[in-house]
């Protein structure tokens, strides 16, 4: 065993116990527990478990890759913009009022505020997404398993699944919430650390964030004597109207997704609703602003190093990663040398996978081995919180929205308890499925999944609180609208389905952003046609508003509102 | 409890505090990081040139402050109608 897979499975072992102790510490007993951890969780602690349960292991390992490699540098800001820009308007828009309406999902608030068509239809959009995006996140754990310590990937896959379900079925969201604490501890202190370095190593600043500024200039001179357009230069890739749909559709999408916003249901109050988005964003933006500085590092030292050397001669580094095939060198023209005109990629005699770039990045800063080994752990808390947070989604989708509202009314809290944990048991051997047979489809419809929340979720959550007048029907038939036309268009376009030219030259990932307006126009239009929600709704939408516990919002929550109805005469026919 | 008046002040003023963040949100990513991105090229700091540091640092440290400002006005607010218990909002059924 080599001192960096000794290293690796040092911090692989310590964190994963230290997970398992604090899910040991805070098992559940109550659905309350189970669904949003008895909502009292403090904000700077739920802060940073939205910011790990965000963080994916994408964002981890492949973040930097994107904006550098795949995107040329201007082009990646989309991803870096529209994943925090997202906090903004949930901060302002969604969070506190979704706090304050209570309850345990979002397809909570649908139901209550809509109807069971509109509630089934959001189930459905939930479960949908976050089996999606769980898929991707134990493909995740089983390349760092693969790549680290050598282990087949299939058992990579299933030690992080077993990793799981001791925590996440035992403890719900209170055992997730504070393992992703931890995790997030885990995760930013392995990002900085090579990024601090590497900073240094190339810039003498110690802050990445400024240090990049210093090879920017000398990187647009690289790519430009490469034949390819300078770093830092708008639009030679992406145009500027589609700048803006990708941005937005990953904005609005971020805030519509399930997984995020059901993170503010466990703060203590609205207030601490509040704080827990600050706390959040800036936690993220930690990462987010640290990403792209490593990402025009690397592309640096590659761009430096590598282009006219002999195929056979390449650095250390460079050797570790073309052994496990992340890296490929395909000498085309067969003079031995590693040519490098124009793209880098596919059919080019150089091309690197995106993940490597934060992986590789204590090699390249030629960081002794412990470091290696944080970064392995740091990757995996990325990828099992992520998962943990969907897996939650699930199991509460499945129990809450499915099995009581549906099947069981009468189902008492402990049979809810053990549907959501048998739910999120048979949920974790489906994800565990997927990530060793990924579908070759997974990564595109990951970055898509951002378009059909955009288009689906954004706007029946933000028209349901700021417009008392939105109707169940308009609301209905707004996400059908914004779903179909976003789906539609994607699978039209997207080389894996149907392949056909883009309309218009919209892209498959910005096509949210038009259907997040067409649905915003349809609920618009339709509400003036159709039914108003009925008196008690409007003014549980109006109390939702201001602060203070009032008597209608109490009924609402726990759940007397037909009760309250009766008793106050007011008309609750939906 | 606020009473009509009050309420109808606090939405408001709450809501004017919204529109104003919202506009500086998207002034510095579509704004600055993407529409201006080349006029503001023209200027650089530490190096890099403002409409892309816009496009990958500056949107990302402004949102976090426009989110501060908000929890730090909206506690303000609070405490002008009077709210100090929040405590009592904790409810789920």
């Amino acid at each position: 065993m080599s001192p960096i897979q000794a290293w690796t499975l040092v911090f692989v072992v310590l964190t994963f116990g230290f997970y398992i102790y604090i899910a040991y510490r805070s098992r559940v007993s109550d659905t309350a527990g189970f669904y949003v951890a008895g909502g009292g969780i403090p904000a700077p602690a739920n802060g940073a478990a939205v910011a790990a349960d965000w963080m994916s292991a994408a964002s981890f390992i492949s973040m930097a890759g994107l904006v550098a490699f795949s995107q040329n540098g201007y082009a990646g800001s989309v991803f870096l913009m529209g994943w925090t820009g997202g906090y903004v308007l949930l901060a302002l828009l969604l969070a506190p009022y979704l706090r304050k309406f209570g309850k345990y999902t979002v397809p909570d608030f649908v139901g209550d505020r809509y109807n069971e068509t509109a509630r089934l239809v959001s189930v459905v959009c939930a479960l949908v997404v976050s089996f999606v995006y769980v898929a991707g996140q134990m493909a995740g754990v089983g390349v760092v398993f693969q790549r680290f310590l050598g282990v087949d990937r299939t058992w990579g896959v299933v030690i992080g699944m077993a990793i799981v379900f001791l925590y996440a079925v035992l403890g719900g969201m209170k055992g997730i919430t504070w393992t992703q604490v931890a995790q997030y501890s885990v995760l930013i202190v392995a990002y900085i650390i090579p990024a601090v370095a590497i900073s240094l190593q190339l810039s003498g600043n110690p802050f990445p964030q400024i240090g990049f500024g210093q090879i920017l200039d000398e990187l647009d001179g690289l790519q430009r004597d490469l034949g390819l357009a300078a770093y830092t230069e708008a639009f030679t890739q992406t145009s500027m109207v589609n700048m803006v749909l990708i941005t937005a559709a990953l904005m609005f999408g971020t805030a519509g997704l399930p997984h995020v916003i059901v993170r503010f249901y466990t703060a203590k109050s609205v207030r601490a609703a509040r704080y827990s988005a600050l706390w959040a964003l800036f936690f993220i933006s930690l990462l987010y602003t640290i990403a792209p500085a490593v990402g025009a590092f690397s592309k640096y030292n590659v761009l430096t190093q590598i282009p006219g050397s002999a195929v056979d001669d390449t650095p250390t580094w460079f050797n570790t990663w073309r052994d496990v095939g992340l890296i490929t060198v395909d000498d085309l023209n067969g003079n031995g040398i590693i040519d490098v005109a124009g793209a880098i990629g596919e059919g080019t005699e150089l091309a690197i996978n995106n993940d490597i770039v934060v992986l590789a990045a204590p090699e390249i800063a030629g960081l002794p081995a412990p470091i290696v080994g944080l970064v392995a752990a740091g990757g995996l808390a990325a990828a099992l919180s992520t998962a943990s947070g969907l897996l939650l989604v699930i199991s509460s989708s499945v129990a809450n929205d499915i099995y009581w509202k549906r099947i069981n009314p009468r189902a008492t809290d402990a049979q809810q308890l053990r549907v959501g944990r048998i739910a999120m048991a048979a949920a974790i051997l489906v994800a565990g499925y997927l990530g060793i047979n990924p579908p070759g489809f997974v990564a595109e419809v990951v970055a898509l999944a951002f378009g059909l929340a955009a288009a689906s979720f954004f706007p029946i959550l933000f028209l349901g609180i700021f417009w008392k007048k939105a109707t169940a029907a308009a609301a209905a038939t707004g996400m059908a609208v914004g779903l179909s036309v976003t789906l539609l268009y994607q699978l039209w376009t997207l080389p894996t389905f149907f392949g056909n030219e883009p309309i218009l030259d919209i892209p498959a990932t910005g096509i949210g952003t038009i259907g997040m307006i067409l649905n915003l126009i349809t609920i618009i239009v339709v509400s003036q046609f159709t039914k108003e929600p009925s008196e008690l709704m409007q003014k549980v939408v109006e109390d939702v508003r201001y602060p203070g516990r009032s008597e209608l919002v109490a009924a609402h929550a726990e759940g007397h509102l037909s009760e309250y109805a009766e008793e106050h005469h007011l008309d609750d026919d939906r | 409890m606020l009473d009509v008046d009050q309420r109808r002040e606090y939405w408001r003023r709450n809501v004017r505090l919204m529109s104003v963040l919202l506009v500086i949100w998207a002034l510095v990513s579509f704004g600055a990081g993407i529409l201006f991105v080349d006029v503001l090229n023209a200027v650089s700091i530490f190096g890099i040139p403002l409409g892309f540091w816009f496009a990958q640092q500056g949107s990302i440290i402004v949102f976090v402050l426009l989110i501060a400002f908000y929890v730090w006005r909206m506690d303000k607010l609070d405490a002008e109608f009077g709210i100090t218990e929040y405590e009592q909002e904790v409810h789920h059924q």
